[in-house]
Order: structure tokens, then C-alpha cells, then sequence
């Protein structure tokens, strides 16, 4: 009566061809992907205008930089070559001298940027990068002097890295540009 | 004469290729998450301006692009500076402010990251910072390549 069922044949998917498969895939996300960071300058735009008066600013503390449409480079009205910027714009922030003319203490300084409609955008980036190198050099002294490494290597938001951001904020203006 | 016998591994020389397939597919599936496929196609031309002092972002989600620079016409030729939001150009840029508006409401975080073509001039840009402070957009980034130097 019992009759034994036969043995069923186990079924089995063959996997010998899986690895060919990975390989495609694999060769297919290796040709289309692009590991780029992004890089950049960054800045953060002010509100706009409402119709109420700029708080009022004291003038030793406004770097007022002017840039034309040629790329000449005037800061405080005097002509400056773009190689100069840096130097100049840490000297008035820092102030070492306490010289009455420049900013009071690097936190009230204030660098406002005026540039024309025509000055071609590699120029004004140009003139933002020397800012920003100005501002990145004098964290950096500060970070040195107090803590001994580099403002790059405090931990993000840390209190450190805070304190050094209070005593040289970025405080950048970038004007609306005249016409003329 | 001498005993000059050819010496014998005792084993065979053999790699083991059973775990191949799992050390391909962990590198597959390391491609199949960073791997971002869609690129938006340039309608303008932006070569990117070099500077030295510049950040990484490293939150690409945050990330809302807006490319200025010459359109690209037909024949290679080039014509003049648009504005391209995604896949659009946008030529009312008053239309940037609801644009840029809606983005932030789903991303409050958001940084809008300008690429501009090094040749244009500062007008256009200074015309669409102005949209971006209305949409309260306040983060912005020129985005630069690095200095070779």
C-alpha cells in the first residue's frame, strides 16, 4: 500500500551567472557616476531693504570697496592692485596700530563690497576670494594663538570655534551695483 | 648524478572565488548609492571661475542649483546670458522669487548654489540675488572651482 514517492529532483536556481550580472551592474554605476563635491564660496544674503533707514554705522568701521567694470579696485578711495587687498583689508580689521581711522575692534568691522552691472562675475569672485582668504588668515592666527591648531581643525560648532567666529564675524555687504 | 629534484607545493594553487560575487555586489551596491543620475542638461554655458578660498558643502541635498551664463543656441554659437533653473530657462526673473519660494517651503535648510559662467557680467546676478532676498532665500554660494596653485 505505502507506496515510497520518488525522490524529487531538489530544485535549484543555478547562480553560477550572478557574478556576471553584479559585474554588469557594477560596470554600469561605474561609468555613470560622478563623485564631485561641490565647492564654493558662501555667503548669506541680508534681507531686503524695507523702507526704515540702515542702522547708522560709524564710518572708521566701513571698508567701502569699489570695484569697476575693468576690474580696478578702489578701498576707501584709494586705487589698490587685487594682490594688495588681502593685506590691506587685515590690517583694517585687525588694527593693530589703533590707528583712529580704521575699524574699532575686528567685530564691528564692516567690508561692503560695490561693484557696476558690467564687471564680469570672474572679478567679483576674484575680489570675494581675497575677503574671504583675509578672514580665513586671521581666524586661523586667532585660532593658533589661543587653542594651537588651525580654525579648520575645531570641531564644527564647537564652543572654541564659535568664540573665534564672534571675534571675526564675516560681516560681508554686497552693495547694489551702480550703473555708471 | 645529483639530486637535482624539481621541489613540489604541496598544495594546489587555487584562490577561492566563491566569496567574489559578494565582495562585487558590496561594490556595486557602494556605486548604486553614490551614483547621482539626474543631471539637469545645461542650457547655458557656465565655465566656473577659480578661487582659493572656498568651502565644501557636504549636504548635497540642501542643494538648489541656478546656472547664469550664455545660452547655447544651435550651431555652437552662443547668445546671450540666461538664467536656468532646473531644466528651464527663466526668462521672467520675477518669476524666480515663487520659484525659489516653493523650494525653501520644502527645504528650510536650502542653500542655492549659484553657477555662473566666469565671463558674465555682475547685472544678471545681482537681478536674481535681488528675486532670491524676496523669496527669503538667504543662503547663497558662488561656486567656484579650486585654484590649481
Amino acid at each position: 500500500m505505502l507506496i515510497k514517492k520518488p525522490k524529487r529532483k531538489e530544485a535549484e536556481i543555478n547562480g553560477s551567472s550572478m557574478a556576471d550580472i553584479a559585474f554588469l551592474l557594477l560596470i554600469f554605476f561605474l561609468v555613470t557616476t560622478t563623485i564631485n563635491v561641490d565647492t564654493g564660496i558662501g555667503l548669506v544674503l541680508p534681507p531686503p531693504l524695507e523702507d526704515e533707514d540702515p542702522p547708522p554705522i560709524r564710518e572708521r568701521n566701513l571698508m567701502n570697496i569699489l570695484v569697476n567694470s575693468e576690474g580696478r579696485i578702489l578701498m576707501d578711495e584709494e586705487p589698490y592692485s587685487i594682490t594688495q587687498v588681502k593685506d590691506r583689508l587685515m590690517e583694517f580689521i585687525n588694527n593693530p596700530n589703533n590707528d583712529p581711522d580704521l575699524a574699532e575692534t575686528p567685530d564691528l568691522a564692516i567690508i561692503s563690497i560695490k561693484t557696476q552691472r558690467q564687471t564680469p562675475y570672474r572679478i567679483y569672485v576674484n575680489m570675494l576670494d581675497e575677503v574671504m582668504g583675509a578672514y580665513k588668515d586671521l581666524r586661523d592666527e586667532a585660532s593658533r594663538a589661543n587653542y594651537g591648531v588651525p580654525y579648520g581643525a575645531l570641531n564644527e560648532n564647537s564652543e572654541q570655534q564659535n568664540q573665534i567666529k564672534d571675534l571675526f564675524p564675516k560681516k560681508i555687504s554686497i552693495a547694489e551695483p551702480g550703473d555708471s | 648524478m645529483a639530486h637535482f629534484q624539481k621541489k613540489q607545493a604541496g598544495s594546489k594553487q587555487e584562490v577561492p572565488t566563491s566569496a567574489m560575487p559578494d565582495v562585487i555586489f558590496i561594490l556595486l551596491f557602494f556605486f548604486m548609492v553614490t551614483t547621482v543620475l539626474r543631471e539637469v542638461t545645461l542650457q547655458v554655458r557656465v565655465n566656473l571661475t577659480q578661487a582659493e578660498n572656498i568651502e565644501k558643502i557636504e549636504q548635497k541635498r540642501l542643494l538648489s542649483y541656478i546656472y547664469i551664463g550664455p545660452e547655447r543656441l544651435p550651431g555652437n554659437t552662443l547668445g546671450e546670458d540666461k538664467v536656468q533653473i532646473d531644466d528651464a530657462i527663466v526668462d521672467d526673473l520675477g518669476s524666480i522669487r515663487t520659484l525659489m519660494y516653493d523650494k525653501l517651503r520644502e527645504q528650510p535648510k536650502l542653500i542655492v548654489s549659484l553657477r555662473v559662467d566666469e565671463n558674465s557680467n555682475f547685472g544678471l546676478l545681482t537681478d536674481v540675488q535681488e528675486e532670491l532676498k524676496k523669496a527669503s532665500t538667504f543662503r547663497i554660494n558662488y561656486s567656484t572651482r579650486r585654484d590649481p596653485n
